[in-house]
């Protein structure tokens, strides 16, 4: 069940990650983002992190999504324009894809963690002990981003009042 | 508990749940027209039925059998989806509600709640994130508003989803944080725990619920904000009749519109719950131990129920009652006001559960 559960939400991912890129209409690229969204956190559950899960559909599917939406609705962005692809990226991209992802792959295999697969259930899933690690072993790491996000909404700021004036 | 009887006892509590939720949702839009009726001294309808209480019924029939229109110019795949989004995510979020206690029912415990069951040790087990799913639906929810309008490809509608989801996106916050002192105060996300925090009393009668010890503030603070994030009066400018004939649903007909109607309804019930569960103790209630006892299992539902309609009366009391916002006092209401004070609200109980601690 579990088994079929991670393919069937796995081919929905990628699926949807494939159709982003084909996708000539903007609103259906971000439509499949979204789908690439629900999928990972179905995958999450899976792996028993439900306070990841519901975050990720909170923070990725139900607020930046709906941004990237709002701001494609407000443009009325249409459909982008075809062009042929460009040989150079034909001769070296796909290769160079499929050389790329075999040395990803021996990378994580030669220098991964000892178990080469997590298994299902494993990951901290109560959002009392995702609080605890947080705000213990990486609480550097947690603050350094509030501080990220606080320099983000100044710069928003900024540009927001420079065009008024 | 085996799996097959899991599964049974499953499906019909969603059966039941959902078949209640609906009815609700059409009784709840008879309810409006006539309490407006009387506000406004008129009848409300009143020619279907007595008291015109099959008026829902012929309501349908009529949605079900209008034609169903679908202008040349729509998007069409997104224009189709759009009504099905919005109601999908209006009736998911009830399977997390704690409707009632545990039940014993032929052998069978299992409380009244679709993604509760009962565990080992005799206590009620939920989904121990379900406020935060909750919350993830009723994000998602803004899809269907969004996608609507844009795909209707209609200047009105363009306009009407713009504010609904810039209007659901700023309320959310507001929201979400209102919510947060209530967490701190339960520690847990689990709406079931949160309803068995609150089941104690004072001197016996006066019951333990989060807007009796200090969550005054935050109640209020959710109530305006699910006022906007379900575009009720007084911030129902996604629909505003007078500006935008109808808002997102402009281009949508017979049944199609009739999701988004029912979609909004059902979204007021679902926030209604949560109000309960959150701050009003859910389906407990002051103790009454001079009824006999046949009655009082069934107190629980009783004060659930009169909970939700207290609610939706206000609801529709309100909207009988105020005016419509403009649109950046209710942008300023939301940020400038709403959402500090719901960030005071988080600080001043952190300190006082610190305290305590």
């Amino acid at each position: 069940m579990h088994l079929f559960l991670f393919l069937l939400f796995g081919a929905f991912c990628a699926g949807g990650a494939v159709n982003l890129l084909i996708q000539r209409k903007t609103i259906n690229s971000a439509l499949s983002l979204i789908v690439v969204m629900g999928s990972l956190a179905l995958i999450y559950l899976l792996l028993g992190a439900e306070f990841v899960a519901v975050v990720q559909v909170i923070i990725y599917a139900g607020a930046i999504m709906v941004l990237f939406i709002f701001v494609i609705m407000l443009l009325n962005a249409g459909e982008e324009e075809h062009v042929k692809g460009s040989n150079v990226a034909m001769i070296f991209g796909i290769p160079g894809l499929f050389g790329g992802g075999i040395i990803g792959i021996w990378v994580l295999l030669q220098h991964g963690p000892e178990e080469k697969h997590i298994p299902i259930g494993a990951l901290y899933g109560p959002a009392d002990k995702v609080g605890m690690m947080l705000f213990t072993k990486y609480l550097l790491a947690f603050e350094a981003t509030s501080i990220l996000v606080l320099i983000a909404i100044m710069g928003a700021v900024v540009l927001a009042r420079r065009s008024h004036s | 508990m085996s799996a097959l009887t899991f599964l049974i006892v499953a499906l019909i509590k969603i059966a039941v749940t959902l078949g209640v939720l609906l009815t609700v949702v059409a009784y709840t839009v008879w309810l409006e027209r006539k309490l407006v009726g009387r506000m406004q001294n008129r009848w409300g309808p009143s020619r279907v039925g007595p008291f015109g209480l099959l008026q829902p019924l012929a309501d349908g029939i009529k949605f079900l059998l209008k034609e169903d229109l679908t202008p040349p110019y729509v998007e069409k795949n997104i224009y189709l989806l759009a009504p099905g989004l919005a109601l999908i995510m209006a009736l998911t979020s009830i399977a997390l509600v704690p409707i009632g206690p545990i039940v014993h029912l032929f052998g069978i415990s299992t409380p009244v709640q679709i993604t509760g069951v009962v565990n080992a040790s005799g206590q009620v087990g939920d989904i121990n994130v379900g406020i935060l799913i909750v919350l993830g639906i009723t994000s998602l929810g803004v899809y269907g508003i969004a996608l609507a309008g844009w795909s209707s490809n209609s200047k009105y509608s363009l306009l009407g989803s713009l504010r609904a989801s810039a209007q659901m996106v700023s309320y959310e916050v507001s929201l979400g944080l209102s919510l947060v002192g209530v967490l701190l105060m339960s520690s847990t996300l689990s709406l079931s725990g949160i309803v068995h925090a609150q089941l104690g009393t004072w001197f016996g009668f006066i019951p333990q619920w989060y807007i009796f010890r200090g969550q005054v503030v935050a109640f209020f603070i959710y109530m305006m904000a699910a006022f906007a994030e379900t575009n009720r009066i007084p911030f129902d400018l996604p629909e505003a009749e007078t500006e935008l004939v109808a808002g997102y649903h402009t281009e949508y007909s017979a049944m199609k519109f009739a999701m988004f109607f029912m979609a909004e309804y059902a979204n007021m019930v679902t926030v209604a719950c949560i109000a309960s569960v959150m701050f009003l103790g859910g389906w407990s209630g002051p103790p009454l131990p001079f009824l006999p006892v046949a009655v009082q299992a069934f107190l629980p539902l009783v004060w659930f129920s009169s909970k939700i309609f207290f609610f939706l009366f206000l609801y529709i009391w309100i909207r009988g009652t105020l005016p419509r916002f403009r649109y950046d006092q209710l942008m300023a209401f939301g940020w400038k006001f709403l959402f500090p004070l719901a960030l005071a609200n988080v600080i001043v109980t952190a300190f006082f559960v610190a305290i305590r601690a």
